[in-house]
């Protein structure tokens, strides 16, 4: 009696919507993507805390060994698992690029919204701001950033943040100049609402959205520029075990063929980076309308 | 009349660059005085037990750090205009001579990876783009998608480990071989030296102009025009040659070009791994040793750089599209 009754119901509804076909499959592979990074992203974090600080003593017994079932990444020149290494470097770097895509995202955010509403001078204002900013290499204005706050982990985090916004910015900017002229934000203007009710009822859903898949699309060049500027050594002290000052460090023991020292650490790095991009490339399509039928 | 447009429109772009150059030299001085480290305690570094307090005035006093920031900044500023970037700290030469011989190699590192990027990331567009929805497509595009969030500077380690520790095919680093005059210095030895840091500089080009290049010619591919000329009987040679590259080049070309801001940042983690002597090497080294006028010439040349750079893609947009020049004319 169930089966039957579902099974024709799922057909009508299926020949009803016949072109949102592809659009559910994209949204359970989004979902599927979400699951996957959500639970990688916990498993680092979890891991770097259950994971003892044994790993990282220094134990002249097992140095330089290769990977095996013991060391799953194998140990450095200083008999440190370079597995527990790598979870904990992973879980740093991504709090710091946590935060500088929050950072820049809410910069984003403010900075769009005020050059679609504060009139024309605001407006060039902010768009010579963006193009000072796409002017010079993201990675001189950092290194200019770290060096001017004396190095360490608010460097970074201003830096990358300072770097990051002008694309979403400019997003956030022309969506507001749209939903600004749309007909129905017209109508509640003219039906006596008040600009607080227009911006918390019509504006913002819209924009959050944007806002969010921002700050997921961030994120992952959040996480590259960290580990790149703490690679050049601009970025966290040596005794944090960030991404890229592991690599920094897999660098000098380069010639000695000691692979896994830079090659797990990376991987690791490329997959959480991928997956973000993933994640957020799919809901940009989800949520752009034009696109989601494509 | 047009070449007056053209030159106006040049001029234009050209004031802008110069007032956000001026406020680039703002911005950065202020953040340098900001800064928490001391420039003299940078300058003198372990030796500063062996300094005493007048000595360290007298430094500060030839640094001209002791006068208050405004009075530094005007003087640094005018000197500026004038063309003089000042003296290094720590090569003790002027900042302009330094950057002129950092930039040559740069330069050359940048143009190869540049050029190899553009060609590459082109032809595997077009690939991607003809073969749409193949498997061909899909490799290309996964394989793009993935050296797009690889750190550049792991793939440089991961090619020095590969190349360099294992199969001994190219050298561990540096421009030169180490031990050698400058005059034995053979062009091929190098050509050798400069093969790892231009691919791995070339490879974060490659993913951005194939995916957009692959966008462009299938929008191209799915046209009216296209599709005539499909039902006239023309090869898909024909097609891709008579209405593909001519409508995906220029915003290709256009895209490269623009592309120097992130060429420029890959460069100072390129030059980083492989040890090369070029300008991000030493913005680099200015910004660990506390160098403050070689960073400062360091940033300021890297905004001409990439101002150059946008600069020429509009202006061969300008020329070469007759679509955009015809708009703008006319008004």
């Amino acid at each position: 009696m169930k089966s039957a009754n579902s099974l024709p119901i799922r057909t009508a509804k299926d020949t009803a919507h016949k072109n949102m076909l592809p659009k559910l499959s994209r949204r359970h592979r989004t979902l599927i993507v979400l699951a996957l990074t959500t639970l990688l992203l916990l498993s680092i974090v979890t891991g770097s805390y259950i994971l003892s600080d044994s790993g990282l003593s220094v134990n002249f017994e097992i140095k330089n060994q290769a990977p095996s079932m013991n060391n799953l990444f194998g140990t450095d020149w200083l008999g440190r698992d370079m597995f527990t290494r790598t979870v904990k470097g992973l879980s740093l770097s991504l709090g710091v690029g946590m935060m500088a895509a929050l950072v820049s995202a809410v910069l984003a955010l403010f900075l769009g919204i005020c050059a679609a509403t504060l009139g024309k001078t605001v407006d060039t204002a902010v768009t010579w701001l963006v193009d000072l900013f796409l002017g010079v290499p993201h990675l001189v204005i950092i290194i200019l950033i770290a060096f001017s706050v004396g190095g360490g982990i608010r460097g970074v985090i201003i830096g990358v943040a300072v770097t990051h916004w002008p694309s979403l910015a400019r997003v956030i900017r022309a969506e507001v100049m749209q939903l600004r002229s749309a007909e129905y934000v017209q109508v509640s203007r003219h039906l006596g609402k008040s600009r607080w009710w227009v911006a918390t009822h019509h504006l913002l859903p819209h924009l959050i959205s944007q806002f969010f898949v921002g700050l997921i699309l961030l994120f992952p060049h959040a996480i590259l520029h960290e580990a790149g500027i703490s690679f050049l050594g601009f970025g966290l002290s040596p005794d944090t075990p960030a991404i890229g000052i592991i690599l920094s460090e897999a660098m000098r023991y380069l010639s000695t063929g000691m692979w896994w020292l830079a090659f797990f650490p990376g991987v690791s790095l490329l997959i959480m980076v991928r997956a973000f991009d993933i994640l957020g490339n799919n809901i940009l399509l989800l949520l752009d309308p034009h696109k989601a039928h494509e | 009349m047009q070449l007056k447009q053209l030159i106006l429109f040049i001029l234009g772009k050209m004031v802008k660059m110069f007032i956000l150059l001026a406020a680039l030299c703002l911005l950065s001085f202020w953040m340098v005085s900001n800064s928490p480290v001391d420039p003299v305690q940078a300058y003198v570094g372990a030796d500063m037990m062996l300094v005493g307090p007048e000595q360290l005035e007298r430094i500060s006093a030839y640094w001209g750090v002791d006068k208050p920031p405004i009075e530094q900044f005007g003087r640094w500023a005018s000197a500026l205009l004038q063309g003089d970037l000042g003296t290094s700290m720590i090569f003790r030469r002027p900042v302009a001579s330094i950057i002129k011989e950092r930039f040559f190699a740069s330069l050359i590192l940048m143009g190869l990876a540049w050029t190899l990027s553009g060609l590459v990331g082109f032809a595997l567009g077009i690939v991607a783009g003809m073969k749409q929805n193949t498997w061909v497509d899909k490799a290309i595009k996964s394989y793009c998608l993935i050296l797009a969030s690889t750190p550049t500077f792991w793939l440089g380690l991961i090619l020095l480990i590969i190349f360099a520790v294992w199969l001994n095919w190219f050298p561990l680093g540096l421009a030169v071989p180490a031990g050698v005059l400058t005059e034995n210095v053979r062009l091929i030895d190098r050509i050798h030296h400069l093969i790892l840091p231009a691919l791995t500089l070339s490879v974060l080009g490659v993913a951005n102009i194939a995916l957009h290049t692959r966008q462009k010619l299938v929008e191209v591919l799915s046209s009216e025009y296209v599709l005539l000329a499909r039902a006239r009987g023309a090869s898909e040679t024909e097609i891709l040659w008579r209405h593909g590259i001519r409508n995906i080049a220029l915003p290709a070309i256009t895209l490269q070009f623009a592309s120097l801001s992130e060429l420029f940042g890959g460069s100072v983690l390129a030059e980083t791994v492989f040890s090369y002597p070029g300008l991000g090497r030493a913005t680099v080294q200015a910004g660990l040793r506390s160098d403050v006028p070689l960073l400062l010439g360091c940033v300021i040349f890297s905004a001409v750089f990439v101002f150059s750079g946008n600069l020429i893609a509009d202006t061969v947009y300008r020329v070469v599209d007759p679509r955009i020049r015809h708009k703008d004319g006319a008004v």
